[in-house]
C-alpha cells in the first residue's frame, strides 16, 4: 500500500515539496535538495531544524525540551527532524530560535 | 614520566530521549557489552576491551546532552590532593558516596568553568567480561557492531576555556597537545588535554553556551574498521555526520555521527603517541579546516553550530 503524501510549502518561497506521512520534514526537504531548514543531528537533540507550523495537521517524536518547550509546542513550533505530516502542511523557518545558520 | 594522578576518561554520564532506541544504539550498533540497568533507570555498558565494570552510563531524560565525565585517579592520595587544590581554589567539591553508581568508590564532583560537570574517582570493580589476562586471546567475548575498543574522549564547547584548561593543567596535571588559535589575537578557539600517552584525553572548543557536549569518542582498531562502521551507519540508517576522515590534530581518523537523541559520537582511530616533553602544536584559525577536517580541508556547517 502506498504511504499517503502531502504538499509541504515554507511561507515566503514558491517551493513546494511531497512529504510521505512516514517521512520527517527534514528528509522530504533535504530529498528535493532546499536548505532552508538546516540538519543538525536529526534526531531531535540539537534544535537547529527549528520550524514553526502556521497550518496544517502533523505528529512529532521524542524532542529535546530545551529546544521545544511545552509552551512552544502549543505554539506549533517544531524541529523538522521529528515531524511527520498528516495533511498539507505551511511552515515558517524564519523564527527566532536558539539555533545559529548564518 | 609513568602515569600517575589522573589515569584516564573512566566514564561518561549522557541524557538520553529514548532508553529503549539508546540500548540499541549503543549496544548492537556501536557494539557496546549491557552491564545492567538499575532501579533509578540508568543502563550502564562497556566496550569489550576495558577492564573495568562500565564506561558509558544513559540517562532517560527530555533533554539530550552530558550529564558528566569522570576521570579515573591512581590513588586516595591524589584524590585528596585534588580535592583539596580544588578548594583551594574556589571550587565547590561535592562528595559522591561510593555505590551511587554500582560498583563505583567515592567521588568527587567539581563544576569546570565551562559549565561541565568532572568527577574523579579511584575504584571501579573489574569487569567479569573484561580483555582476557592468562594466555589472553585478542577478545574474550565475540565483537559486535562498530566493534568499539574503549571510551576514548570527550569533545566538549563552552565559554571559559581558559578556565578550564588551567584547572585541568594546573590542578590535575594534563598536558595540552594542540591549540587552534585566532590568528589576530592569539585567543584560543579550541584546545586538546591529555593525561596519558595518547594524543588527547579531553577536548574543549569555545561557544557561546556553556556546559554542551560536542561528541563522545570510542575507539576503534583502525582505518579498516572505520570503512566497516560506515557500513553498519548506512545499513542501519544511523545519521552520520561526516567521514570517514582524518583530523588534522591528533592524526586520529574519524567518523562523526549521532545516537537517537542527537548526542553526537565519534568511532577513532590512530593518533600520534604524546610525551608531555612534546612541543606544542598550533593551528591558526586560518587553517582550521585542515585542523578539523584534514581531506575536506574546511568545517562542515553543523561542526560549530550542532551540539547538544
Amino acid at each position: 500500500m502506498m504511504n499517503k503524501r502531502f504538499q509541504i510549502s515554507i511561507q515566503g518561497s514558491d517551493k513546494i515539496v511531497t512529504c510521505r506521512e512516514d517521512e520527517s520534514l527534514l528528509s522530504s526537504l533535504a530529498r528535493y535538495g532546499q536548505k532552508e531548514v538546516p540538519a543538525g543531528c536529526r534526531q531531535g537533540g540539537c534544535g537547529v531544524c527549528k520550524i514553526r507550523v502556521l497550518k496544517g495537521e502533523f505528529e512529532t517524536g521524542k524532542m529535546s525540551i530545551k529546544h521545544v518547550s511545552a509552551t512552544e509546542k502549543d505554539m506549533n513550533f517544531t524541529l523538522a527532524c521529528k515531524t511527520f505530516p498528516k495533511s498539507d502542511m505551511v511552515i515558517t523557518v524564519n523564527i527566532k530560535g536558539d539555533r545559529k545558520w548564518q | 614520566m609513568a602515569i600517575s594522578g589522573v589515569l584516564r576518561p573512566g566514564f561518561v554520564q549522557i541524557r538520553v530521549l529514548d532508553m529503549a532506541e539508546s540500548i540499541i544504539h549503543y549496544r548492537d550498533r556501536i557494539g557496546l557489552e549491557m552491564v545492567g540497568t538499575e532501579a533509578d533507570g540508568r543502563v550502564y555498558l562497556k566496550a569489550y576491551d576495558e577492564f573495568d565494570r562500565h564506561s558509558i552510563v544513559l540517562r532517560e531524560c527530555d533533554e539530550a546532552g552530558l550529564d558528566m565525565m569522570a576521570f579515573k585517579v591512581s590513588s586516595e592520595t591524589y584524590l585528596d590532593e585534588y580535592e583539596e587544590k580544588l578548594r583551594g581554589q574556589g571550587f565547590d567539591v561535592t562528595a559522591i558516596a561510593a555505590g551511587e553508581q554500582p560498583g563505583v568508590g567515592r567521588r568527587i564532583s567539581f563544576m569546570a568553568p565551562t559549565g561541565h560537570r568532572f568527577d574523579l574517582y579511584v575504584e571501579m570493580e573489574l569487569s567479569d567480561n573484561g580483555p582476557m589476562t592468562n594466555n589472553p586471546d585478542v577478545s574474550q567475548l565475540d565483537p559486535r557492531g562498530m566493534k568499539a575498543l574503549r571510551f576514548d574522549h570527550c569533545l566538549l564547547y563552552g565559554g571559559d576555556i581558559d578556565g578550564t584548561k588551567k584547572v585541568f593543567e594546573d590542578i590535575l596535571g594534563f598536558s595540552t597537545s594542540e591549540v587552534v588559535v585566532d590568528d589576530d589575537t592569539g585567543m584560543i578557539i579550541a584546545l586538546f588535554l591529555t593525561c596519558s600517552n595518547k594524543a588527547h584525553d579531553l577536548a574543549l572548543v569555545r561557544h557561546e553556551e556553556d556546559g554542551k557536549l560536542h561528541h563522545v569518542s570510542f575507539l576503534v582498531e583502525d582505518w579498516t574498521s572505520l570503512r566497516d562502521a560506515a557500513d553498519i551507519m548506512t545499513r542501519y540508517d544511523i545519521s552520520r555526520d561526516i567521514g570517514p576522515t582524518r583530523h588534522g590534530i591528533t592524526r586520529g581518523q574519524t567518523i562523526y555521527f549521532f545516537d537517537p537523541s542527537g548526542n553526537r559520537n565519534e568511532v577513532f582511530s590512530g593518533g600520534y603517541a604524546y610525551y608531555p616533553d612534546n612541543p606544542l602544536r598550533v593551528w591558526q584559525a586560518s587553517s582550521v579546516g585542515k585542523a578539523i577536517f584534514y581531506y575536506e580541508r574546511e568545517l562542515n556547517d553543523r561542526f560549530m553550530t550542532v551540539v547538544t
